[in-house]
């Protein structure tokens, strides 16, 4: 079913005394519960899917040969040795945490702050965090050694009677991602309920019915449940929120902690966090565009909400390119010898080729989203958006192996390079993401329908003097009018 | 819009007679739905509940509904959270097994907060999730009004108040002129 029929509508015209419409096109609450759940129901899926699933399914089945191989033979078919004992493991589990983010700013901050446009776009980009999430919490489990005594970062009681050392930045790790996996996991599917519920409803087999009809634990749309359910929706953005920005300020700790240079500072936290909501951002951006076209989603996910996401990757990204001079400025304005050189080193020494590519895919790449024209066509987005992932994916390499690999004795420096063994552990997370990302899109409701329906016009909420205490989504428009404009 | 006939649901045949378990009135407007569960409320019906598939700005009120408890449950569990997280790190490394690492303090609060932090928030989270599921009564899978054929669009596009025979104020026949009165597009009865 390509519904590549349905063509663009565009709303992206700024008028300050109109409120721009989210959902363009004709619809109405029937048509936008038709059209999103229509994806789950047909019987077979466009066939890019099948050569998709085909691909990323392979390539995830390969991800736990790799890993088979890692733990009977031990972590020296890796690259990593002394001086440099992080290399790919970190790299990628920073790289997949960091994607996350933008899942959770989209679901909790962006709630916060009342901007109805995340309605179209929360359900896929949380969807993708817990995939990433998952990705990202393979890493540091295989990297320890003997990962099958990866239970020992837990605090429990032991025959050792030992317990962990809180004072490490790597055992905060395990609490901030396992509780951030955790409550990622469960606001996707609080907000999801009421979606499954509806499929319930639609099901047409057996199957389908008992399936959903258990996931929705019995949904039925009461307004007393409705009541909780936003407030306990709310809690969790508001708990979400201080969560997500905490998570990848604690995953910088694990290197501004050290006494490295080129570690130790104390721009890591918001220069991370920044980078991590930049990437997420790109990598939304990289997958809604296919699957907007292959599902037939372009008027519930508008070129509007495509341009609001690249004006976040351009900020953040901005915010990254920043975060770099300033960390070049700290070095030389510090005046601490080892700290400079750490920064020469990175830029014109043996991986200058490394640092440029990130700087040229973080910094400059996205500056093409000044033009209006790039932050509205699909084809352009999705080009800067891969080179903004490769860019994040360069960032973390830059940091964990520039840092390392000149330590204090230049008798013990280095030249780290990952063996084929990383590289395809590396592209085998990729199969697993994008495995669990096509199910997702098969099996679940794609858009959250029900937050949909709240910012459309048709939701009555011009009934200005009935407005609720659970009340959150901001103005009320005035509706009844054509709010969008269209081309030709 | 308005139908004066009470259409008996499209059940399937059942062994045991069946009980009534009250009168389910369907919308098509969001609009309308709080305007009539006002009414609803105002006649003085309180065993009765409104169904819509996304959360309707304004029926909190119409429905005079209070706010939730669930807030002061998540305060409490978000305490116990941050009391656990501490005193998780103090009793493990300070007194159970002291570590002295680069002749830093035995306990020091910077150092904890992290870890305070994120036990604070996954406590929070996880009751505010379960208390959710545990005030709303779910998982309930069976529920008398998924008996009712029409509400299948309930979770779609259609908005329904149902009261229930065992309010106070139910009479078939005044609940039923009530509801067709408040312009719902039908009124049948739901079995048990």
């Amino acid at each position: 079913m390509s519904n590549t029929a349905i063509r663009e509508i565009d709303n992206t015209a700024n008028d300050p005394s109109r409120r721009p419409l989210w959902i363009v096109g004709e619809n109405d609450f029937t048509s936008v519960t038709e059209t999103v759940c229509r994806i789950t129901e047909q019987p077979k899926p466009p066939r890019a899917w099948y050569i998709a699933f085909a691909i990323s399914s392979a390539l995830t089945g390969m991800l736990f040969v790799m890993i088979a191989y890692l733990i009977a033979v031990g972590i020296g078919v890796w690259g990593v040795n002394i001086p440099v004992s992080w290399g790919f493991a970190i790299i990628n589990f920073v790289f997949w945490v960091g994607i996350g983010h933008a899942g959770t700013l989209i679901s909790a901050i962006l709630f916060l702050l009342r901007q109805k446009w995340r309605t179209s776009i929360n359900r896929f980009a949380e969807a993708m965090t817990i995939f990433a999430v998952a990705c990202a919490g393979i890493f540091p489990a295989i990297h320890i050694g003997r990962a099958w005594l990866a239970y020992w970062l837990f605090p429990y009681p032991n025959q050792m009677a030992m317990w962990p050392n809180f004072r490490s930045p790597l055992l905060w790790d395990v609490f901030a991602v396992s509780t951030y996996a955790t409550v990622s996991m469960m606001f996707w599917y609080v907000g999801m309920i009421p979606d499954l519920a509806t499929l319930r409803d639609r099901a047409k087999t057996r199957v389908r019915q008992i399936a959903y009809g258990i996931a929705a634990l019995g949904w039925r749309g009461s307004h007393r449940h409705w009541h909780r359910h936003e407030y306990a929706y709310l809690i969790l953005a508001g708990l979400a929120t201080p969560l997500v920005v905490s998570v990848h300020s604690v995953v910088s700790f694990d290197f501004a902690v050290s006494l490295l240079p080129g570690w130790h500072t104390t721009i890591f936290p918001p220069y991370f966090v920044a980078g991590a909501i930049f990437s997420g951002f790109a990598m939304v951006v990289t997958l809604i565009v296919p699957a907007r076209q292959y599902f037939g989603l372009k008027e519930i996910v508008s070129l509007r909400h495509l341009e609001n996401m690249n004006k976040i990757i351009l900020v953040t990204g901005t915010i990254v390119g920043y975060a770099y001079s300033i960390e070049f400025f700290i070095a030389w304005y510090g005046g601490n010898a080892y700290e400079s050189f750490a920064f020469i080193n990175r830029a014109f020494g043996p991986y200058a080729w490394a640092y440029w590519t990130m700087v040229s895919c973080n910094v400059l790449a996205p500056q093409l989203f000044w033009f209006k024209k790039c932050r509205v066509t699909p084809w352009i987005m999705v080009i800067v958006c891969i080179f903004v992932n490769i860019g994040m994916w360069f960032e973390r390499f830059v940091i964990v192996i520039t840092s390392l690999h000149r330590d204090f004795l230049p008798s013990s420096w280095g030249y780290y390079a990952p063996t084929w063994v990383d590289v395809l552990t590396f592209i085998g997370s990729f199969g697993l993401f994008f495995t669990l990302f096509l199910l997702f899109c098969r099996y679940l409701p794609m858009v959250a329908m029900a937050e949909v329906k709240t910012v459309m016009p048709q939701a009555g909420l011009e009934h200005g003097h009935h407005r609720g205490v659970g009340d959150y989504h901001g103005e009320i428009p005035h509706a009844h009018e054509p709010e969008y404009w269209e081309k030709g | 819009m308005m139908s004066e006939t009470v259409n008996m649901p499209m059940n399937k045949e059942r062994t045991e007679p069946a009980t009534v378990y009250g009168l389910l009135a369907e919308f098509s407007d969001a609009g309308a739905i709080v305007q009539s569960a006002e009414q609803v409320r105002k006649a003085g019906y309180t065993r009765w509940d409104v169904h819509t598939p996304f959360p309707v700005h304004g029926l909190d009120e119409a429905m005079g509904i209070r706010p939730t408890i669930l807030p002061w449950i998540v305060l409490g569990a978000g305490l116990s959270g941050l009391v656990a997280g501490l005193g998780l790190q103090w009793w493990t490394n300070a007194v159970d097994y002291p570590l002295l690492i680069s002749g830093k303090p035995i306990f020091s609060l910077p150092a904890n907060i992290p870890v305070i932090f994120e036990v604070t928030v996954l406590l929070s989270a996880v009751t505010t999730v379960f208390a959710l599921f545990g005030l709303n009564g779910l998982p309930r899978l069976y529920h008398p009004v998924f008996t009712n054929q029409r509400f299948r669009r309930a979770t779609a596009d259609r908005f329904f108040i149902v009261i229930e025979a065992n309010d106070p104020l139910f009479d078939a026949e005044k609940t039923q002129s009530l509801l067709s009165s408040l312009g719902a597009t039908a009124v049948e009865v739901v079995e048990d």
